[in-house]
């Protein structure tokens, strides 16, 4: 009898645990009261930064007239790439549509904002269309500038070695082509990175380390020579992470080739030239990983809303670095990669920028000011090998901001970090996506 | 990561395993509990002798987590790091040792029926 009542007594706490687990998720967030609005507000891209926004206006306001501007049908979540390149994802992991993760309630044209007019404020697309806004939020994301790399094509990624996984995710898989031949018949692989800001500036130290790592494990040690073609003097823009890659490729003997713009290729030869402080030098590769100058799009650039002074030769949105307002004109917002900001061109960034935007954008509907401020948060799952990265996340100030400090070392390579990135980051990205997280 | 809520975690699971694993092994643990359940009240007692074996089953169910886990994941046991990344692989393994003594149990409860 003793038993019986023990069993039923657990069965009862099961069933609490159960029924507790299923009100945990019935739990949502106090949602303050939608305001009431007209507002014309338009949005310049649906990529990870436009599509939170949007998704979070629609609860914030009720009246809205909200419509975002993309002309590719297909999202990416760019993350996902350096898995791509690796061999450890198909190329299909990172597409998904536009149009299923946007709200109804908000109008999707699928054209390109061709011309923005600050002061009349209209938008242009490249259909034809003028929309009058009250309110801009402008997140294209950047471009990837190719052609400033003499020789270099797209066509060539995937054979005579040359890789450039930023391109996209049939480039990603082109470049796990070259780069797992190489990995297999060993010889010299050259990694660069760009002298322009990029986003998620760990990729091209991703991809170094995941190449080493898989090269090591086919064709055995001592096969391949790695270099790794910094930008300038330092191997990451956070000091202290700096000196940790550093000691990273002394250990893996990864060689690091400071202040090594790559400027031209010869794929008929396989020699790379860099631009150096000392002049041109020359390098023989048996694989080159190709990561270009990145830039605002045009369009920003030819409708003066870029900075006058910092980054001329790049465009990035003139924003006030706490809220990501113009500077002149208060009724845009930048989001994103396209943000004049000295940090935060990730994903992980865009999740902390999107609420400071989104309180701002509410407070002048209102009629008042917004209090949220964005500090910089930048975060990368810095991959040092297939299975071990390091939860790298930092601030406007070079401060490490760990989000589990005790738990998750920042500077130490872990297998949960590493999850953290393989598994977890795509769900909090969908998640943040969707407006929630 | 700002918050961590209930969705996301299981988000989280549908991202190691695939959404269509997932739930299948969601719905493969519910069918067990409730079997567990079902023999326990049936049987108004826990046998010893069933009990024995399920216990000796343990550490294979601790193995197998792991190595599932670690094969959905590219990773292998090398790649442990520090001393959270040990907890995470004790956590895996107490969970599949738990589950394999609960289904072992249940198993021969069902297959052997009562008088045992
Ligand atoms: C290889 C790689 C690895 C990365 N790894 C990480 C990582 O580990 N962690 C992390 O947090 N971040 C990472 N990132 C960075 C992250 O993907 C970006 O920072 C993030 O996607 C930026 O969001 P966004 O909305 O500004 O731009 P995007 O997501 O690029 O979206 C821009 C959208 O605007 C559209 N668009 C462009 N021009 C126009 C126009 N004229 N009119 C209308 N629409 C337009 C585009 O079609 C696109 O859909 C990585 C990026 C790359 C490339």
């Amino acid at each position: 009898m003793k038993e019986l009542f023990e069993t039923t007594a657990s069965r009862r706490a099961f069933m609490g645990l159960f029924a507790g687990g299923v009100a945990a998720a019935a739990v949502q967030p106090a949602v303050a009261q939608a305001v009431q609005t007209s507002a014309r507000i338009v949005i310049i891209g649906a990529g990870a930064a436009g599509t939170s926004l949007a998704n979070r206006l629609v609860e914030r306001l009720d009246g809205a007239d909200i419509t975002i501007l993309d002309p590719s049908a297909t999202h990416l979540y760019q993350p996902g790439l350096s898995l791509v390149a690796a061999g450890l994802k198909p190329s299909s992991y990172t597409e998904s549509q536009t149009a299923d993760w946007l709200p109804s309630g908000v109008s999707l044209i699928t054209e390109a904002a061709a011309a923005i007019d600050p002061v009349a404020k209209t938008v242009g697309t490249s259909g034809g269309q003028t929309l009058a806004y009250d309110f801009l939020v402008v997140a294209p994301g950047l471009v990837l500038d190719h052609d400033a790399i003499e020789g270099f094509s797209l066509d060539m990624v995937g054979s005579n070695g040359i890789g450039a996984l930023y391109a996209g995710p049939q480039y990603a898989a082109k470049t796990w082509e070259a780069a797992s031949k190489f990995a297999e018949e060993g010889g010299v692989g050259l990694f660069t990175r760009p002298a322009t800001e990029m986003k998620c500036a760990g990729a091209p130290l991703k991809h170094t380390f995941l190449i080493d790592d898989i090269a090591k494990r086919t064709a055995g040690e001592g096969k391949h020579e790695i270099h790794y073609a910094a930008n300038n003097n330092s191997l990451f823009g956070v000091p202290i992470v700096s000196e940790k890659v550093r000691m990273l490729f002394e250990d893996r003997g990864i060689t690091a080739q400071y202040s090594h713009v790559l400027k031209s290729v010869d794929a008929g030869a396989k020699i790379a030239t860099f631009a150096t402080p000392e002049g041109d030098a020359e390098m023989e590769y048996d694989y080159l990983h190709v990561i270009p100058p990145q830039r605002a799009p045009d369009v920003i650039r030819e409708s003066g809303l870029s900075w006058a002074d910092k980054w001329t030769d790049q465009g990035w949105v003139e924003v006030d670095m706490k809220t990501l307002r113009h500077l002149r004109y208060p009724d845009i917002f930048a989001l994103g990669d396209v943000a004049g900001v000295p940090k935060g061109k990730t994903a992980a960034s865009v999740k902390w920028q999107v609420p400071v935007v989104e309180d701002h954008l509410v407070a002048a509907i209102n009629g008042n000011e917004g209090t949220a401020i964005y500090d910089g948060y930048t975060s990368c799952p810095l991959i040092t090998r297939v299975g071990r990265a390091m939860l790298i996340e930092f601030d406007y100030r070079n401060n490490l901001t760990p989000s589990f400090p005790g738990v998750i070392a920042p500077l130490e390579e872990l297998w949960i970090s590493w999850l953290m990135k393989e598994v977890a980051l795509k769900a909090t990205y969908n998640a943040m996506l969707r407006g929630k997280a | 990561m700002e918050q961590l809520t209930f969705g996301t975690l299981i988000a989280v699971f549908e991202e190691i395993f695939g959404g269509v694993l997932f739930w299948l092994m969601v719905v493969a643990a519910v069918l067990v509990t409730v079997a567990y359940l079902y023999v326990l009240v049936r049987d108004r007692s826990v046998s010893m002798r069933k009990f024995l074996l399920a216990q000796l089953s343990m550490p294979i169910g601790a193995v197998a987590a792991v190595v599932f886990v670690q094969v959905m994941t590219h990773s292998q046991l090398r790649d442990i790091g520090g001393p959270v990344d040990l907890i995470v692989v004790l956590g895996i393994a107490v969970v599949g040792a738990i589950g394999m003594a609960i289904l072992v149990y249940t198993a021969q409860s069902l297959l052997r029926g009562k008088s045992e």
